[in-house]
C-alpha cells in the first residue's frame, strides 16, 4: 500500500481547486496546499487576518512582520491583492463568499460533523481561532488529515467524540489513504491508494463507506 | 483648533479605572500597540478585562500585563500559541478567567457594539460547546445562535499614520482588529509611527475616520523586517 506523503496529499487537494476560486487554507497541513497550486491557474488565497491575494513565503531576509498568515508566518502578496479589516475578513468567511476552505481535523463523522479545535482534555487550554466561522461559512469545506491516528484509530467516525467545530459542514475528506465525499447518501469513497482494496479501506474506517461506481484505485 | 495628539502614551491613559474593559488591536504581534500596552502596565490599573485575538506571547506586551497581575479576564479566540506560557500558567492556576470566542464572533460582536446593534444571530458555533446555554433560533431552515456586542471602556490601537483630527491609515495586515475596535470603546487611543499634517492623508484612502479616535501618540518607526530572533512557530496559531 502506498500511503500518500504530506506533500502528495497536499498536491491531491490542490488538483481539485479550480481557476478563479476564492480559497482559505487552514493552519498546519492545509497550508502545504499553497505550495502545490498550479502556477497557470489564478487562485485567490484569503487569510483571516485581512488578506486576499496571499502569495508564498518571502525569501530569507525579506520577511515583513506586518504581512503574515493565520499561522503567523511571514508571507507575500500577489499583484492585485488587497488588505481589509477583521470584520470584513470574517464577512468573507461567514457570508458564503469563499468557494473552498481546507481544514485539518481530529475527527469527521459520517454526517459531516467536524471536530478540529479541542481535544476536550481537562488540562488543555482551548483555542478556536476562525475554524468555526470557516466551517459554517465556506461554500465547500474540504478536510485534509491522516486517515488514522498514530495508535491506528480511524479519524472518520460514526459520531465525533471530540468537541464539535461544526455540524454537517464537511463536503469532502482527503486522507493519506482515500478521497471520500460526504453526501446525503452517506460517505462515498471516490478513490483510494494503490495496493489498498476497498475492503481494506473499509476496515480502516470507523463509519460505513459506499463505493463510487466509476472508480476503484487511484 | 482641534488637536487630538498627545505627547506621551501614559498621558493618553490618564484616569483609567480598575475593572475597565480594554480592547487591544493586533493579530499576534502584527498590529499590536506595544508602546500603549507598556503605558497600560505603568498605569497600575487592575482587575482589567482584556479583549484581544490572542492572550499574549513571550514575556512582553500582553504577557507582561498578565504577569503583573493586572488582568482578571481575557476575551479572545486563540490563547494557545507556542510561547503563550504566561497566560497558560495563570489560566491553569485559576488566576485568570477566559471567555473563548470564535474569531468571527469576536470581530462581529465588536463591530456590533460600534454600530449600535443590540444583538445578532449567527450560525457560527451552533451545536458546539461554545454555544452552550445560548439562545438559538431557526431562520429560513437554518439554526443560528444569539450573540451580544462587546463594548469597551478603552481601545488601544496601532496604526501607521494619523493626523491631528485622528484620521488613520494602517500598514498591510497590521490593520486587523484596529478599525472595528476603534468604533467600540468609550475612549480610543492610537499609537502611530508618524503624525502627519491634516492635508497629507488621501480622503479616499483613510480607513478610520477621526470621529472614532480620542487621542493619538507618535511613537516612531515600528516596522519589523527580516528574520526575527524567534519567529512564532507554525504549530498552534490562528
Amino acid at each position: 500500500m502506498k500511503r500518500l506523503t504530506r506533500d502528495q496529499l497536499a498536491a491531491r487537494v490542490a488538483r481539485d481547486i479550480p481557476e478563479g476560486a476564492y480559497v482559505n487554507l487552514g493552519i498546519g497541513l492545509p497550508t502545504l496546499v499553497g505550495n502545490h497550486l498550479p502556477r497557470d491557474r489564478e487562485i485567490f488565497l484569503h487569510s483571516e487576518n485581512g488578506i486576499l491575494g496571499m502569495g508564498p513565503a518571502p525569501a530569507e531576509g525579506e520577511e515583513d512582520w506586518d504581512l503574515i498568515n493565520a499561522g503567523k508566518q511571514p508571507v507575500t502578496m500577489v499583484t492585485g491583492g488587497a488588505f481589509f479589516h477583521h470584520a470584513d475578513s470574517f464577512a468573507i468567511m461567514r457570508g458564503g463568499h469563499l468557494d473552498i476552505c481546507v481544514l485539518g481535523a481530529f475527527q469527521v463523522s459520517a454526517g459531516g460533523d467536524l471536530a478540529n479545535w479541542h481535544t476536550g482534555e481537562p488540562d488543555a487550554v482551548p483555542a478556536v481561532g476562525g475554524a468555526m466561522d470557516l466551517a459554517v461559512g465556506a461554500r465547500r469545506v474540504f478536510v485534509m488529515m491522516e486517515h488514522q491516528t498514530r495508535g491506528g484509530e480511524s479519524k472518520i467516525v460514526a459520531h465525533c467524540t471530540y468537541p464539535l467545530t461544526g455540524i454537517g459542514c464537511v463536503s469532502r475528506i482527503y486522507t493519506d489513504l482515500a478521497v471520500i465525499d460526504v453526501s446525503s447518501d452517506g460517505l462515498i469513497a471516490r478513490e483510494w491508494v494503490e495496493g489498498l482494496s476497498f475492503e481494506e479501506l473499509c476496515a480502516r474506517t470507523a463509519a460505513p463507506l459506499k463505493r463510487a461506481d466509476a472508480s476503484s484505485g487511484a | 483648533m482641534i488637536d487630538k495628539t498627545l505627547a506621551s502614551p501614559l498621558e493618553a491613559l490618564a484616569g483609567l479605572a480598575d475593572g475597565s474593559t480594554v480592547m487591544i488591536s493586533g493579530f499576534g504581534g502584527s498590529g499590536q500597540p506595544n508602546a500603549l500596552i507598556e503605558a497600560l502596565i505603568e498605569t497600575g490599573a487592575r482587575e482589567l478585562t482584556i479583549v484581544n485575538n490572542n492572550a499574549g506571547n513571550g514575556e512582553t506586551g500582553i504577557a507582561a500585563l498578565l504577569k503583573a497581575g493586572q488582568v482578571r479576564k481575557v476575551v479572545c479566540s486563540f490563547p494557545r500559541q507556542v510561547d503563550s506560557h504566561v497566560f497558560q500558567g495563570l489560566f491553569r492556576a485559576g488566576r485568570v478567567e477566559l471567555e473563548l470566542v470564535p474569531q468571527g464572533n469576536l470581530a462581529e460582536r465588536i463591530r456590533a457594539a460600534g454600530a449600535g446593534i443590540g444583538a445578532f444571530f449567527t450560525p457560527t458555533a451552533y451545536g458546539t460547546p461554545l454555544a452552550e446555554g445560548k439562545e438559538t433560533r431557526s431562520i429560513n431552515g437554518r439554526m443560528y445562535v444569539l450573540e451580544y456586542p462587546i463594548h469597551a471602556d478603552l481601545a488601544l490601537i496601532k496604526a501607521l499614520q494619523g493626523d491631528r483630527w485622528g484620521n488613520l491609515v494602517y500598514r498591510k495586515a497590521a490593520r486587523n482588529f484596529g478599525p472595528v475596535m476603534a468604533t467600540a470603546a468609550k475612549k480610543t487611543v492610537v499609537q502611530v509611527d508618524r503624525i502627519v499634517p491634516l492635508d497629507e492623508l488621501d480622503p479616499e484612502a483613510i480607513v478610520t475616520p477621526g470621529i472614532f479616535v480620542t487621542h493619538l501618540v507618535e511613537v516612531g518607526d515600528t516596522v519589523l523586517r527580516g528574520p526575527q530572533p524567534k519567529p512564532p512557530a507554525a504549530a498552534g496559531s490562528a
